[in-house]
């Protein structure tokens, strides 16, 4: 385990540039962090990991992106909230969090699980399949086989899949 | 008077749990609301996943759902707080930002779809029982009271961000336990009541045993606490803790969605409840 106090120790060059980029796609309240910590003590995934919240926000400041786009920390927040109604400075912790991700999954990373689940989103409308075992459960109950959704509707699944050719969706969780 | 909403399905509902979709038509029904399909809707989609990877595909596929309502001219009623995070999210993100709207409508005229914005709202289900149909009425349907140690689980994305939801309080909320107690059960207090169960961001698809790990958390505070079931309003959360027993020794909790335990206490059919695709056996 990296101890914080090793990391603390280590100078690194921050990177206005990238820390512009986050602030210019929607992280308008990173700056206002002043490092009182009350996210990671509030932070349910903190407890259970070496993620510490704070910590990212400071990095996010610096804009040390290579500290933060392949680590796997950046994927432990849960998107509760918690932080966020918490933090004295309204920082948006969560949706800056998400911010960071998009900016790592352009960069390439992104677990094959989660391309899985972007890939049957794509494909099918919804991020789970639909096997034949539920299939048999929703007539039971009564229920259309295939609910009113995309899911059997081949219109709706062509226009589904057309928004996600047009805005790069599939070439993206293709991987680099 | 008959309200109207087009029901918004997702996908662990309807494909997980046919049962929560079941007694969510069948309980709304008893209350003389008309839920009408969303025809061609999809994934809300998922927040922690899809808007962590891709913001503009996440707004652009929500803003798809969103006009589908619009054209029908209803509000959205959502069964699942991340379905309910997800499209709310969307539309307030469009409220606020009109260049956004631009950039989406460019998109959805390749699919001969605009949203407008601002013409119909998305609620929760949870919301719409508390807010719309009141405890008074809901009481009037009960036939048969349960009697029970519920343990509430609010999740996430019900009440929070309460900045721009506005619903409860986000730490000390009230609402469901209204809800449950309506119907009979007692809604126990219990440590960490508010912690997520565990399954968000992605973390559930990613590493499954740190998410389980948060879960396993909640189920010892609610045992702990006396819990003899766990009342949720979200398909994901309700999976979560379902599953989880599978893996995790020493817990034995049934999990149901509000909507199934309205459906008891509403007397309908036991077996259109779908408990038969619940991991911990429900024995109401
Ligand atoms: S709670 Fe807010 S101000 Fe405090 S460290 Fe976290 S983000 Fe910064
Ligand atoms: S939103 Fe993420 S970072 Fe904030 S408390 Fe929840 S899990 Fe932790």
């Amino acid at each position: 385990m990296i101890l914080a106090g090793d990391e603390m120790a280590t100078v690194k060059e921050p990177n206005p540039a990238f820390a512009e980029s986050i602030i210019k796609a929607g992280g308008k309240t990173l700056n206002l962090c002043y490092q009182c910590g009350t996210c990671t003590a509030s932070c349910p995934s903190g407890r259970q990991t070496a993620f510490r919240t704070r910590k990212l926000i400071r990095k996010a400041q610096l804009g040390l992106k290579e500290d933060i786009l392949p680590s796997d920390d950046l994927w432990m927040c849960t998107t509760c909230y918690t932080c966020v109604e918490r933090c004295p400075r309204q920082v948006d912790i969560t949706d800056i969090i998400m911010i960071l991700r998009n900016f790592a999954v352009k960069e390439g990373y992104m677990a094959e699980t989660h391309k899985k689940t972007a890939s049957s989103m794509m494909n099918t409308g919804h991020t789970i399949p639909l096997t034949n075992d539920y299939k048999e459960m929703r007539k039971r109950l009564g229920l259309s086989e295939q609910p009113p959704t995309v899911l059997g509707d081949p219109k709706a699944l062509e226009d589904w899949k057309k928004i996600m050719q047009i805005t790069g969706f599939d070439k993206l969780i293709g991987g680099k | 008077m008959t309200e109207r909403y087009a029901l918004f399905l997702g996908c662990i509902a309807p494909l997980r749990y046919p049962g929560i979709e079941k007694a969510t038509r069948e309980v709304f029904k008893a209350l003389d609301v008309e839920l009408v399909d969303l025809e061609g809707a999809g994934c809300c989609p998922a927040p922690g996943v899809i808007r962590s990877f891709d913001q503009t595909t996440w707004l652009a596929l929500a803003a798809r759902n969103l006009a589908l309502a619009e054209k029908k001219g209803l509000d959205i009623i959502t069964i699942c707080n991340g379905c309910f995070g997800s499209l709310f999210d969307a539309a307030h993100l469009l409220h606020e930002d009109k260049q956004k709207v631009k950039e989406v409508n460019k998109i959805l005229k390749e699919v001969g779809l605009e949203y407008v914005g601002d013409k119909i709202k998305v609620r929760h289900f949870a919301d719409v029982l508390h807010k719309d149909i009141g405890i008074e009425r809901i009481k009037s349907k009960v036939v048969n009271p349960l009697n029970f140690k519920a343990a509430v689980h609010y999740g996430c994305h019900f009440a929070k961000p309460s900045k721009i939801k506005q619903l409860d309080d986000p730490e000390r909320p009230s609402i469901l336990d209204e809800l449950v107690e309506a119907v009979g059960p007692k809604s126990i207090n219990y440590r960490d009541k508010m912690m997520c169960c565990g399954a968000g961001g992605g973390l559930r698809t990613r590493a499954n045993e740190i998410a389980m790990k948060m879960t396993e958390e909640k189920l010892a505070n609610v045992k702990k606490a006396g819990g003899q079931f766990i009342v949720d309003v979200c398909p994901f959360c309700h999976l979560q803790y379902d599953r989880t027993q599978k893996d995790v020794p020493g817990y034995n909790i049934p999990v149901i969605h509000l909507s199934q335990l309205y459906g008891l206490a509403f007397g309908l059919p036991r077996e259109n409840m779908g408990f038969e695709s619940h991991h911990v056996p429900v024995n109401l």
